[in-house]
């Protein structure tokens, strides 16, 4: 199950062509094509996607959750930059 | 005519039977959490194979028996499945072996399937082959990483592949079944898939660093009913459910 020798990688499956890849989850393998046949037989079993990003878990850049009050919290205040104030053409999926 | 594609549909049916059940032994003894899934995963799409083959012979017959009458209530000498498929799991690289030889003449056998004048056989290739090209490609990954990998895994994988080598000649067992049916345009002639099935084989354990084993003497019988030691002890852990409980529905 967890194996030291073997790097933990981070999996990204898209749904359907079109929409973005979503992380999923994570798991161990030796090398990326073993992550991506992992990733298949883990988290596609239900029709959950048609393509797969893994990437190995310690090339994540990640920000820091003790900067989050600085990063985060100014946006808070700033109702004016969602783009609620506009009319979505009819047609538009996926906004 | 009719009991030859009966023969002959069981036949098939059996092998994916019989290697499911095989598989699905994995179930929760996984080396590691992703392969106990995919084994599961592969357990399953044999036993659907399985099923639809069952479920097509059973309509061939039309004596009244059921696809899981076949499936489980029958005696060890009326499954015709080749030997390699009731071979126990053994270690993960056992296991590995005699997939890898399996998968490489199924997914062989089925894109000549397709082109049989049996509808409802070239059905049923059509949909399993998909499935088959992923199971080559598991196993023959496993080979090349255990194969490719250390002195020790190298060391057994090999010792894994000559133990099963003698089972593999059966794969391409013909016999009346197979001539008749070739005939009228139904039936694979194995013979034009040994050429294909070694250079696929020959090419993965190249990859791998394995050596090609040398022996020649082969095992057959599974065709006619004829099985190994291990047959028997499969069958009563496949069927205890339906022999203790007669007509019991899941």
């Amino acid at each position: 199950m967890s194996n030291a020798n073997w790097p933990l990688f981070e999996v990204f499956i898209r749904s359907k062509n079109g929409l973005n890849h979503k992380h999923v989850g994570s798991l161990r393998a030796a090398d990326a094509p073993m992550a991506i046949q992992n990733a298949r037989d883990v988290y596609t079993r239900r029709g959950e996607g048609t393509s797969i990003w893994v990437v190995e878990s310690n090339l994540i850049g990640a920000s820091d959750p003790d900067e989050a009050d600085e990063l985060y919290e100014p946006a808070l205040t700033k109702v004016y930059r969602h783009p609620t104030f506009y009319t979505v053409p009819e047609g538009i999926k996926h906004m | 005519m009719e009991n030859k594609l009966v023969t002959y549909t069981l036949r098939i049916a059996d092998d994916s039977m019989i290697l499911g059940q095989r598989l699905g032994e994995w179930c929760g003894h996984g080396p590691i959490l992703e392969e106990d899934i995919a084994m599961t995963n592969i357990a399953l799409d044999y036993i659907g194979q399985a099923t639809n083959f069952y479920e097509y012979a059973a309509t061939l017959a039309g004596n009244g028996k059921t696809a899981d009458d076949f499936a489980f209530l029958r005696i060890e000498n009326e499954y015709t499945n080749v030997l390699l498929v009731e071979q126990p799991n053994g270690h993960y690289g056992d296991t590995i072996a005699r997939q890898f030889f399996y998968d490489i003449f199924r997914k062989l056998y089925f894109e000549a399937l397709l082109h049989s004048k049996d509808e409802q056989l070239a059905a049923i290739a059509e949909k399993s082959l998909k499935e088959s090209k992923y199971h080559v490609k598991h196993s023959s990954e496993w080979v090349i990483r255990l194969g490719d990998g250390t002195d020790l895994s190298h060391e057994r994988m090999q010792t894994s592949i000559n133990n099963l080598w003698k089972y593999t000649d059966e794969l391409f067992y013909m016999d009346d079944v197979d001539k008749e049916l070739i005939e009228k345009g139904i039936a694979v002639d194995l013979d034009t898939l040994r050429k294909p099935w070694l250079d696929h084989v020959e090419m993965v354990l190249n990859r791998a660093t394995l050596e090609k084993p040398s022996a020649t003497w082969n095992f057959n019988g599974g065709r006619k009913g004829v099985h190994t030691e291990h047959f028997g002890y499969l069958l009563a852990e496949m069927q205890y459910m339906q022999r203790a409980y007669p007509g019991m529905e899941w």
